[in-house]
């Protein structure tokens, strides 16, 4: 165990700023990345979904 | 010979994106939660276990994001231009979509790694940037990496950009080994390797258990998102074939 207190953790020994920065802004990216892909995925599904449904439409239009 | 064959059709089967597509949804559920598990067994050895060092004081912990980052920035490269040769090669499809998948999580690895370089680079040497090889070889793997997702994105066709894809990332390629060998073959204020295959790591050992394991983090993490962006690519450049039908049928999209 390296750290006797919270702020002891927190202060890095001083380099709390260096070392949480690069932590931070690397957790920071990793959720951005998974967040934007699953974004896309929602786009490209539901587009999916809507020409289906549309094309499933103008079969029955024709058969009609 | 005969068992060749049937390898080299299991290969090919899997090799076609309907057949890939469900591979990869199965196998993104564990890798995401390896990734995990193994980010907070590599996070817990690196605070709560490593000792402080006698010389960096804690400025040193950043070595555990900075190098398992800089080690992928180079692996995910060679790795995008291993697929876009392959692509280029045989003409197969998955190829071309394996490493568009691969170039953001790249490129984004080797943003870490420039960003807590630069933070380390502050308290240790006094400087956050310095123009020497190793920094700026670095530099031109984002930049490549960059112009790789920029150029495919430029062109309509995907066919055809993922051919002008490949022919910038294989040419690409002959930075990886400058930026590795860089430390050797020039005057830089960038340390030399740590941990080599040929000698004795020249840390304590905990450190480099905690390293290791985050480079193993990093890695599961990478093929979970990659397979998933993978998959999403194929929805997007198959959309009219009868497969994305089956899947959107099925639920299974």
């Amino acid at each position: 165990m390296n750290w006797g207190s919270l702020e002891g953790f927190l202060a890095m020994g001083g380099y709390g700023l260096y070392v949480w920065g690069s932590y931070a802004v690397t957790l920071l990216l990793l959720a951005v990345e998974v967040l934007w892909l699953r974004g896309r995925r929602r786009t490209i599904v539901k587009r999916l979904g809507l020409m289906r449904h549309l094309s499933a439409r103008n079969a029955h239009e024709t058969q009609a | 010979m005969s068992q060749r064959l049937v390898n080299w059709f299991k290969y090919a089967k899997y090799a076609s994106p309907a057949t890939f597509y469900g591979l990869a949804g199965r196998l993104i559920p564990w890798f995401a939660v390896g990734s995990l598990v193994l980010f907070g067994i590599g996070l817990y050895i690196g605070f709560f276990v490593a000792p402080t060092d006698f010389q960096q004081g804690e400025a040193y912990r950043i070595i555990f994001i900075h190098v398992p980052a800089a080690w992928m920035s180079m692996f995910l490269y060679l790795l995008m231009a291993v697929y876009a040769a392959l692509g280029l090669i045989f003409n197969t499809r998955l190829s071309g979509m394996m490493a568009q998948a691969i170039a953001p999580t790249g490129a984004l690895f080797t943003f870490i790694a420039l960003w807590s370089g630069a933070l380390w680079g502050r308290p240790t040497w006094g400087t956050y940037w310095v123009w020497d090889a190793r920094l700026t070889s670095e530099l031109i793997l984002l930049f490549l990496y960059v112009g790789f997702i920029a150029l495919q994105a430029s062109i309509e066709d995907p066919r055809r950009a993922d051919k002008a894809g490949a022919v910038l990332a294989i040419v690409g390629a002959i930075n990886v080994p400058i930026i590795y060998f860089s430390v050797q073959w020039w005057n830089t204020l960038h340390q030399g390797a740590s941990v080599s295959l040929t000698r004795a790591p020249s840390m304590a050992t905990v450190m480099v258990a905690g390293m290791i394991v985050m480079v193993f983090a990093c890695w599961f993490y990478a093929i979970a998102v990659v397979l998933s962006r993978v998959r999403v690519i194929m929805l997007e450049r198959e959309r009219g074939t009868a497969w994305v039908a089956k899947q959107l049928e099925a639920g299974r999209a």
